[in-house]
């Protein structure tokens, strides 16, 4: 039996045959013109959009909101008379569909995040005029007969929003991300799912697949028992965590804060709503990524403060701009590196362009004092106690009390007794630590087994790193994805780590761990894992060892 | 030919639901109606997709032009329109 994993983005266990949404039809190569393609292109996106309008009636909200939106793409005259000109200069009816959805498809890739995710509502509305112009069957979801687990490429909104609870019992996708709206519907209607299943063009109709929408992991053929075992745990997962509420405390008290993990407005709302005690990473690199010149000053604080909004009286913890040549800004391109890992990034730019770090310092200084937040800010990729300092001064000079670095450079880390003195507060990146540790690029899917966080390599740095900042009485956080392990959450609180930060649907699963245990037997496991010769056999030791009420629904 | 400045109100800026308001706005008015911004080409304010690649942020001053009988009527009521919050209103 195989297990493929993607981003798990809809919770609870599936399993049923597959059924392949069908694919779309393409424009036949060398298409001859029509001489009544300007009526057949606009008759086909008129069916298109009434045919959205029309479901958009049948639908509750948010399904509504989106098959409306989309609808207005199809009546969009750009891409109308876009695909009208193509075809009067001699290209196919579909051809020239094709070709006008295409452009505005890149269009839309081009300008990243929101918009990319836009373009597959775009590519839906031209594979639907295409196959209409065609008079080929509609691409899509094709009628169910039976329970089954849907795979797609990508599921447009208007098929997920009317998918059939009663015979959907889960998605699988190739394409897709936490804020698609087939993510999104997915959770509204309640049907596990897991996108970005790079593996899922190879799942054939009728195979037999299990999707574990917490974990976000697909397994292929698996045997009944395994079937069982997951639902069982399954099962037991709800009913353990069904208790679970509330800030994070070992089970003698000891605080080990549970925070989120944020990337933009809409996950601070998310964020917001969830049972948090704040956010432990607010990454600000969408406001400055998709920016053709450096956000102003106003610009950049009437977003932070829409961010700090939902968490009046919660702390929000900021990461100041981290772009190097791997994301580069069109505003602030210190041009190609051969190595952008090691390069010019994070606060080594802004040491270049002390400006736009300055601005971004008053911009956050502006928002916190309007909102109740409690915001503290630091500063990704530095590597000593020199460079700590430069940023405190200039954090505390706009007006921020809370000032802190990103533990991601290994130099830190060892010298943190150094580096802690500097500042209030630290914060392991654990992903990039562990790149830096091993000297494993973390864009090399081979090196993945570096990459482990349970390398004991690893966790001695981050060892390092918290007794530093305890010698300071500093506290030290971890923001990278070892956080949300339940079973590494044991070990880092062991180690002395005071708050951790992850997506928030890992924290009930953290927080239920940490209040089985003592901060001694924490302290305990820590020490089995790094006395442990490799990653595996430091996860096994710490399982083995764990409340058994926890390895029940791992 | 008549044209309008004004600042994006929305604090969202001008896509998801005020982009869909005002191109259904713009999509009524008597005449074309265009929205450029600040050195760029101007796009018909009808157009979804146009106004989704338009990326106006919450403050970006755009400039909408019309020509024709009732572009000055037409470009007041968008000019209002893109000054406001729309994101604030009470969904309909």
């Amino acid at each position: 039996m195989t297990v493929v994993h993607g981003i798990g983005v809809s919770a609870g266990i599936a399993f049923g045959p597959v059924v392949r949404v069908g694919a779309a039809v393409r424009p036949p190569d060398d298409e001859a013109p029509a001489a009544d393609a300007e009526e057949r292109i606009r008759t086909a996106f008129d069916a298109v959009a009434d045919d959205l309008d029309a479901r958009a009636a049948r639908a509750g909200d948010p399904a509504a909101a989106i098959l409306s939106a989309t609808a207005m793409l199809a009546r969009d005259p750009s891409l109308i008379d876009g695909a009208i000109a193509r075809a009067a200069s001699g290209a196919g009816p579909a051809t020239a569909i094709d070709g006008a959805t295409r452009e505005f498809m890149d269009q839309f890739a081009a300008l990243g995040g929101y918009f990319a995710e836009r373009a597959a509502d775009l590519r839906d509305v031209g594979d639907r005029a295409i196959a209409l112009v065609l008079g080929a069957p509609l691409p899509g979801v094709p009628p169910l007969t039976q329970e089954c687990i849907l795979v797609a490429h990508d599921l447009a909104p208007a098929e997920t929003a009317t998918l059939d609870r009663a015979q959907v019992l889960g998605i699988v996708t190739e394409a897709g991300g936490r804020t698609s709206h087939t993510a999104i519907l997915a959770a509204q209607m309640a049907i596990p799912a897991v996108v970005k299943v790079a593996e899922a063009a190879d799942l054939a109709d009728g195979a037999m697949v299990m999707i574990d929408g917490e974990a976000g992991a697909v397994h292929l053929d698996p045997t009944t028992d395994t079937v069982d075992e997951h639902r069982a745990r399954g099962e037991r997962r709800v009913a353990a965590l069904a208790g679970s509420s509330g800030p994070g405390r070992t089970l003698d008290g000891k605080q080990v804060r549970l925070l989120a993990n944020i990337g933009g407005i809409e996950d601070a709302k998310a964020a917001g709503d969830a049972d948090v005690e704040g956010v432990g990473l607010f990454r600000t690199e969408f406001v400055f990524l998709s920016a053709a010149t450096a956000p102003t000053v106003d610009e950049q604080a009437e977003i932070y403060r829409q961010v700090f909004a939902p968490f009046e009286g919660r702390r929000v913890v900021v990461r100041t701009l981290d772009a190097g040549a791997d994301k580069p800004l069109a505003f602030a391109d210190l041009g190609a590196e051969e190595n952008p890992a090691l390069g010019r990034r994070g606060l080594r730019l802004s040491a270049e362009r002390p400006d736009l770090l300055d601005a971004q310092l008053e911009a956050l200084s502006i928002a916190a004092s309007g909102t109740g937040a409690d915001v503290w800010v630091m500063a990704p990729m530095v590597a000593d106690a020199q460079e700590a300092a430069w940023f405190a001064r200039r954090a505390r000079e706009n007006g921020l009390s809370k000032v802190g670095v990103m533990i991601e450079v290994p130099a830190a880390a060892l010298r943190a007794e150094h580096v802690m003195a500097e500042v209030d507060f630290g914060s392991l990146g654990t992903n990039d630590l562990a790149q830096y540790t091993m000297a494993a690029d973390r864009m090399q899917g081979e090196l993945s087994e570096l990459l482990d966080p349970w390398q004991p390599a690893v966790l001695d740095v981050v060892a390092h790193a918290a007794t530093g900042a305890m010698r300071n009485g500093r506290p030290m956080g971890v923001c990278g994805e070892s956080a949300g392990d339940p079973l590494m959450a044991l070990v880092l609180a062991g180690l002395g780590i005071t708050g951790l930060s992850m997506a928030p649907s890992r924290v009930a699963m953290v927080r239920f761990a940490l209040s089985l245990h003592t901060f001694a037997e924490c302290a305990r496991l820590a020490h089995l894992a790094r006395s442990a010769r490799t990653p595996a056999e430091a996860r096994e030791a710490v399982l083995a060892e764990c409340a058994p009420q926890l390895a029940a629904i791992l | 030919m008549p044209t309008r400045t004004v600042a994006i109100g929305s604090t969202v800026g001008l896509h998801a639901r005020p982009a869909a308001i005002f191109v259904k706005a713009a999509g009524e008015a008597p005449v074309p109606v265009t929205i450029a911004k600040a050195g760029g080409s101007p796009v018909p304010a009808n157009s979804m997709i146009a106004i989704m690649a338009l990326g106006a942020k919450h403050g970006d001053e755009v400039t909408l032009a019309a020509e024709g009988d009732g572009a000055e009527g037409a470009l007041d009521e968008l000019a209002t329109l893109l000054a406001t919050d729309l994101d604030a209103e009470p969904a309909s």
